[in-house]
């Protein structure tokens, strides 16, 4: 029962982080698809960083460390984005997926050169972190609480406050609402919707490397992130754009993530005899049926997705 | 026409398209270049040769002819995937659901050779529907309840991905995660190849889905271009609202593109996994990259299912290439790398044009001082 808690709150944690980026990149106009790939360079730098870091380094360090790469890489890689749709008015659709496969073919390619550089015969796209990863928990009795569940927890307070409650965030989401409007009144727009990228692409990197230090103490960079940023994208959606709401939505989805990883551990669900893969599938169809009821009175913001032209109505 | 040749040539679309393909195509092997050089600049060149020439590095002419098979066999279902995406981005939707669309044809398929041993034309008809369904779904979802094609496409491809794994274990063999060989089992099964075996130094798994894919595009092309319903898909494609205002039924249109869509996409399992050439592998926690790869050939192809063909075939071309790569100092997945990064860079093709489109028309309009009134460029061109 502790364990389930455990991943519940730690994949919330994942899809609060990620949600919240694509919340904010959504509300100043640019839908970030490439939330999928953002979170895998973000992983990837994390993971980096726990492989090189010293162990015996302090323990708030590490997770500032690796909090730091997690958020330059994310950072770095969501500009391609913005450069591709804010300024070059590319198709946000195809960018974004362009970016998740870049990201999965760079990733995979930069830890096989680095595993083959420190061995010619290790032709694998794992990382591993046996050590390091010690760093990123406490453990509460039984509990193993994860720094990042309060990161993810103060991500949350702070969207809120700065979406709601600055300047800055009302102006973001004008942006992202009635862009000429915003325009009209001084606000620059591409700068904004710059911000709005950037910092989904700080968060979605933070999500990154949450994820695969989830559980698990080394990572194969093939994979991905398994359909996690879309995940967060549904997360968003479920959450109508709000923060708060996106924090609850996160609880449940991580509800389900997290039973795929130990319902072997409960009898009765152990008794029922259920194949593996229907708790791996049960995310993505809880999601495809939350999608369902509520996509048609969505609350999205009105211009998302439409590249801003100065010189047009 | 002709005295202006220069300039009429370089506006038209089509050509447009062709050299956007090609820059594309340069900078993208650019930068892969550059990613080997810094991985061990001592053999980046010839590594980059390697992906290019592909079945080429083999000495004699049978055995090129041989592995040329093995890519056409990859490029029929690569084409398919693409012919999906484009098909149904002429309506208007981005189908990166395909990927999964493609899963559910070769579960399909591979469930009817080998669990209820049927022909393969019955194998065939399989993959289309179950595509086909996944389509649907899809469809439905965005037509009635509005819910973006994109996300409910990737979660798709996700149940997919599990459930045919779940359907194939009965058939798996003893030993090993994958498959057992259709061959072996059911020879009925496997494409029928009508003597092309001849052409490939009896490579067997040469098939008729080679220029059946081929005639499919062709297919496409004819039906976008020429029929009242390709007409209504691309008008929906356009403007939705007019579509639906000049009593077109939009809806039905964007479940029936996305029906097409998802059969296309099956129909490409098929054409793999019938020929035998690859098993199904039944603990793979990845979706196959196939549907993506598909994008990139279709946008590369320029969005037109003749250039799809050409397109599906390069993509194809330089991700066999790089598993000749020194697997112990390169990755292979450098191909994927490159055509993730062509993928990147047709975002800006668009951008291109526009660009290109400015400066001819400056151009013209320097040529040409006041005397003409019309400013319109195709006639300035043309005079």
């Amino acid at each position: 029962m502790v364990l389930l808690l455990q991943y519940t709150l730690l994949f919330a944690s994942v899809l609060i982080l990620v949600a919240l980026g694509g919340c904010f990149s959504e509300h100043s106009g640019v839908i970030n698809l490439g939330l999928e790939g953002i979170m895998v360079m973000g992983a990837l730098g994390g993971a980096l960083t726990l492989k090189y870091i010293s162990p015996s380094t302090p323990a708030l360090l590490i997770v500032l460390a690796v909090m730091a790469a997690s958020i330059l890489c994310g950072v770095i890689y969501s500009m391609l984005l913005a450069v591709a749709c804010i300024n070059l008015k590319a198709d946000q659709t195809l960018v974004g997926t362009a970016l998740n496969m870049l990201a999965a073919a760079a990733a995979t390619v930069i830890v096989k050169s680095i595993n083959i550089a420190e061995n010619p015969d290790n032709v694998s796209s794992t990382v591993q972190y046996v050590q390091t990863k010690k760093a990123l928990v406490v453990s509460i009795g039984s509990f193993q609480f994860n720094w990042f569940m309060l990161v993810a927890l103060i991500a949350l307070i702070l969207a809120y406050v700065i979406l709601y409650k600055t300047r800055f965030g009302l102006r973001l989401m004008a942006c992202g609402e009635h862009p000429q409007a915003a325009d009209s009144v001084g606000i620059n727009v591409y700068t904004m919707r710059w911000s709005g990228v950037l910092i989904s692409g700080m968060l979605a990197g933070i999500g990154g490397i949450v994820y695969i230090t989830a559980g698990v103490s080394e990572w194969k960079f093939e994979v991905g992130v398994a359909g996690f940023g879309f995940l967060a994208l549904a997360v968003m959606i479920f959450g109508q754009w709000k923060p708060i709401n996106i924090g609850l939505a996160a609880l449940l989805f991580g509800f389900f993530r997290a039973l795929s990883n130990v319902y072997s551990g409960f009898d009765f669900l152990a008794a029922l005899n259920i194949p593996g893969s229907v708790y791996n599938m049960m995310p993505y169809i809880i999601s495809l049926i939350v999608l369902a009821f509520t996509s048609s009175n969505s609350r999205a913001p009105k211009a998302e997705g439409i590249p801003y032209d100065k010189g047009s109505r | 026409m002709g005295k202006k040749s220069s300039e009429g040539f370089l506006s038209k679309p089509a050509v447009q398209s062709t050299l956007a393909a090609l820059l594309c195509i340069v900078i993208g092997l650019l930068v892969g270049y550059v990613a080997l050089l810094i991985i061990n600049p001592a053999g980046a060149t010839e590594a980059i040769i390697t992906i290019l020439k592909n079945y080429f590095t083999y000495p004699t002419k049978a055995a090129a002819m041989k592995y040329l098979g093995n890519t056409l066999v990859k490029a029929a279902p690569l084409l398919m995937c693409a012919l999906s995406i484009q098909f149904c981005y002429q309506a208007g939707l981005f189908n990166i659901g395909a990927a999964g669309q493609y899963v559910a044809g070769a579960g399909a398929a591979l469930f009817c050779a080998l669990q209820l041993k049927m022909p393969w034309i019955i194998c065939l008809l399989a993959a289309l529907i179950a595509g086909g369904i996944f389509g649907i779904i899809v469809g439905l979802l965005k037509s009635y309840l509005n819910v973006n094609e994109v996300i409910s496409g990737i979660m798709l491809n996700w149940i997919g991905l599990y459930t045919v794994n779940m359907l194939l274990s009965g058939v798996k063999e003893t030993a090993s995660p994958y498959t057992v060989q259709v061959a072996s089992v059911n020879k009925g099964a496997i494409l029928p190849s009508l003597g092309m075996e001849k052409l490939f130094s009896n490579n067997k798994y040469v098939t008729i889905a080679i220029p059946l894919a081929i005639l499919i595009a062709i297919l496409l092309k004819v039906i976008l271009s020429m029929t009242v319903f390709g007409y209504e898909i691309k008008a929906t494609g356009i403007a939705k609202d007019a579509a639906k205002y000049s009593g077109m039924k939009e809806k039905r249109n964007v479940i029936i593109t996305l029906f097409i869509g998802g059969a296309l996409a099956g129909l490409g399992a098929a054409f793999l996994f019938l020929t035998g050439y690859e098993q199904w592998s039944v603990t793979q926690s990845s979706v196959p990259g196939m549907g993506f790869n598909g994008i990139a050939a279709t946008f590369l192809g320029g969005l037109d299912p003749i250039g799809t063909i050409f397109a599906s075939y390069f993509i194809q071309h330089i991700t066999s290439g790089g598993s000749y790569l020194d697997k112990n100092i390169y990755p292979s997945q450098i191909s994927d790398f490159i055509s993730a990064i062509i993928i990147y860079l047709c975002g800006f093709v668009l951008f291109f044009k526009i660009q290109l489109n400015g400066w001819l028309r400056a151009r013209d309009e320097r040529a040409k001082q006041p005397p003409i009134v019309q400013s319109k460029k195709e006639e300035g061109g043309n005079k």
